[in-house]
């Protein structure tokens, strides 16, 4: 089998294939191929339980179709796309996994009825969310991703100030300090009542919690990287004749950086958090409203699809900061991949 | 006449826990322009307090170090410093932890090519042109070290201070080392304050040798011209009376009137 194949390191591939001269297809797309195309049949041509009225069944049908092909494709491309073929090989496996999933589901529910409705829809019925309410949805998503920016790099900001300043100096940490630890482990969300009674709007409310959940990881990761900068660095820049300033922002601040990061990781996640907190309970927009809405209307597709779009947003904005990460701090070695 | 560096008096006491240990007592050294002068010593004996001291990281107790008759209190660029080893900035590059140096001390005197090409020039100095573009990590430890060589010279100090430069390299990259800095000495003609626990090492590259007793309160116990012909060469010293003769002077000192003394 090509799990075989799927084992030799990436680069010894990449010659096996351009020493051939075409690249053998790989048994696994083909697989996953003939899975998405086993499965678009299961949708179209296995009719749907009696009293349904599922709009999208065919279209459901014909994407899965034209993905399965696609596939097929890439399956039997030559060497010229050696390193796109081995990316789809490389997550062959799971695209196998996601067709069978999407099997099951489609038979459970649309074909047998086995789950009951309307906690679980079938996939064509989230396709018809996609279909019939993008708008709504793209608009909830951009909103949500608006509120979140502003409060992350509002509270992203102060925490990376907040956490220099304290490792810094002694003075400053004296009375930041225990405001720190006596509000930072507070969740944000406990302040949620609050703060939109205080703040003259939802919105500048929800900001502010989604700034103070983010920035109590990054005050504290940062304060931590800069007071565990070897002295031998400061040293080594004081002998050159460096000014404080020089100190702070030329030795302490990159020394820290990966620490900071470690500090925007999780501020993001408790961000991801309170925003959507924040939406269900008092802003009337975004992702965390919509789910509610949907709730009030027993629209379960629509909540697993707002999931769905959910999951990719966090997941890519996630993605987004490690590869920043990666860029900015290429000189650190043994680096977690996301 | 009134030397070069002068090292006056100096006393160094640390104050742990209430208890007071003196490390330094009563050193006085004198130092020419142009001289290589090492220090040598058993370990724990202060070598590197009173390098420090003289870099301006550290403050002496009592007593002071004069540079050109102007006393040193802080750490500055005319006294650069090659550490043992973590001397460079692991986020920058080769060049630009040179460039970093070339930039702070040559603002005001290079234009920005100037600077550019002082850095490139540096770099050709110790080899290692060829690694510019590459991070600390990516490196040996020999290379490292180069670098940091290169970047002490790149601000063109009055005095290099050498921290046991290659302690912490294999023998054959510290031989290839101890000749590059042989031949930078002879080149350039720094003045160099270099400590070392390597008795051939010190005999091989100093001018003057300064053997300094056991801590605590270590003082100069002896100090031995050395007087061999520069350029020399490792090989030809070998069976070299006079070299022989400074190296069992420094071996006596170090290892019968001044033994180690285990668990002090």
């Amino acid at each position: 089998m090509s799990t075989v194949a799927n084992e030799v390191p990436v680069t010894s591939r990449a010659k096996i294939g351009a020493s051939q001269g075409f690249a053998r297809p790989s048994i696994t797309i083909v697989v996953a191929s003939a899975a998405w195309l086993a499965v678009a049949a299961v949708v179209r041509f296995w009719p749907d339980t009696p009293d349904s009225d599922w709009a999208h069944t065919g279209d459901l049908a014909i994407i899965l179709a034209a993905f399965g092909g696609a596939l097929a494709v890439a399956g039997l491309l030559s060497s010229a796309f050696v390193p796109v073929m081995q990316r789809v090989r490389r997550i062959a496996p799971w695209l196998i996994v996601l067709a069978v999933f999407i099997g099951v589901w489609e038979i459970v529910t649309a074909k047998l009825a086995l789950l009951p409705l309307p906690f679980f829809p079938p996939p064509q019925a989230v396709l018809e969310v996609f279909i019939d309410d993008w708008s709504k949805l793209g608009a909830s998503t951009l909103a949500s991703l608006r509120l979140l920016a502003g409060g992350y790099l509002i509270g992203a900001a102060i925490g990376f100030t907040a956490g220099v300043v304290i490792g810094w100096s002694p003075a400053f940490g004296y009375w930041i300090h225990p405001i720190l630890r006596f509000i930072g482990p507070l969740p944000a969300t406990a302040w949620l009542p609050l703060a939109f009674f205080i703040f003259p709007s939802s919105l500048s409310a929800s900001t502010f919690l989604i700034a103070l959940a983010t920035g109590f990881p990054v005050t504290v990761l940062t304060w931590s990287g800069v007071a565990s900068v070897s002295t031998a660095y400061y040293d080594v820049a004081r002998t050159l004749g460096a000014s404080k300033a020089f100190l702070v922002f030329k030795v302490a601040i990159p020394a820290a950086m990966p620490h900071v990061f470690v500090g925007l990781f999780m501020g993001l996640g408790n961000s991801f958090a309170v925003l959507v907190v924040a939406e269900m309970l008092g802003v009337k927009s975004g992702l965390g409203w919509y789910l509610q809405w949907a709730q009030g209307w027993a629209a379960y597709a629509n909540m697993y699809a707002a999931l769905l779009v959910m999951a990719l947003a966090c997941s890519g904005l996630i993605t987004l900061l490690f590869r920043f990460r990666d860029h900015l701090l290429a000189w650190q070695r043994g680096l977690v991949r996301w | 006449m009134t030397s070069y560096l002068r090292i006056d008096h100096v006393d160094k006491n640390f104050i742990r826990g209430g208890a007071e240990t003196k490390v330094l007592s009563d050193v006085s050294l004198s130092v020419e322009k142009g001289q290589f002068v090492s220090i040598i010593g058993h370990s724990g004996c202060g070598k590197t307090t009173l390098l420090n001291i003289v870099a301006g990281l550290t403050r002496a107790s009592t007593g002071g170090v004069l540079l050109e008759n102007r006393e040193v209190n802080d750490p500055g660029p005319d006294r650069a410093v090659v550490f043992q080893n973590h001397s460079l900035l692991p986020w920058l590059t080769v060049y630009d932890n040179v460039r970093l140096a070339v930039d702070k001390v040559h603002r005001s005197t290079k234009s920005r090519s100037e600077r550019h090409a002082w850095t490139l020039h540096n770099l050709d100095l110790v080899q290692m042109t060829h690694a510019k573009d590459k991070r600390p990590a990516e490196i040996s430890g020999g290379m490292k070290q180069r670098v940091g060589i290169a970047r002490a010279l790149a601000m063109e100090p009055k005095v290099l201070l050498l921290d046991e430069p290659f302690g912490a390299l294999d023998a054959l990259t510290r031989a290839h080392l101890q000749d590059s800095v042989m031949a930078l000495h002879q080149k350039l003609g720094n003045t160099v304050l270099m400590i070392t626990h390597d008795v051939d090492e010190a005999v091989l590259l100093s001018d003057r040798i300064v053997m300094m007793t056991n801590g605590p309160a270590a003082q100069i116990g002896e100090i031995l011209d050395v007087p061999l012909v520069r350029p020399r060469k490792r090989l030809e010293l070998a069976g070299n009376t006079t070299y022989l003769k400074c190296r069992q002077r420094v071996l006596e000192f170090l290892y019968e009137r001044h033994r180690f003394v285990e668990a002090a």
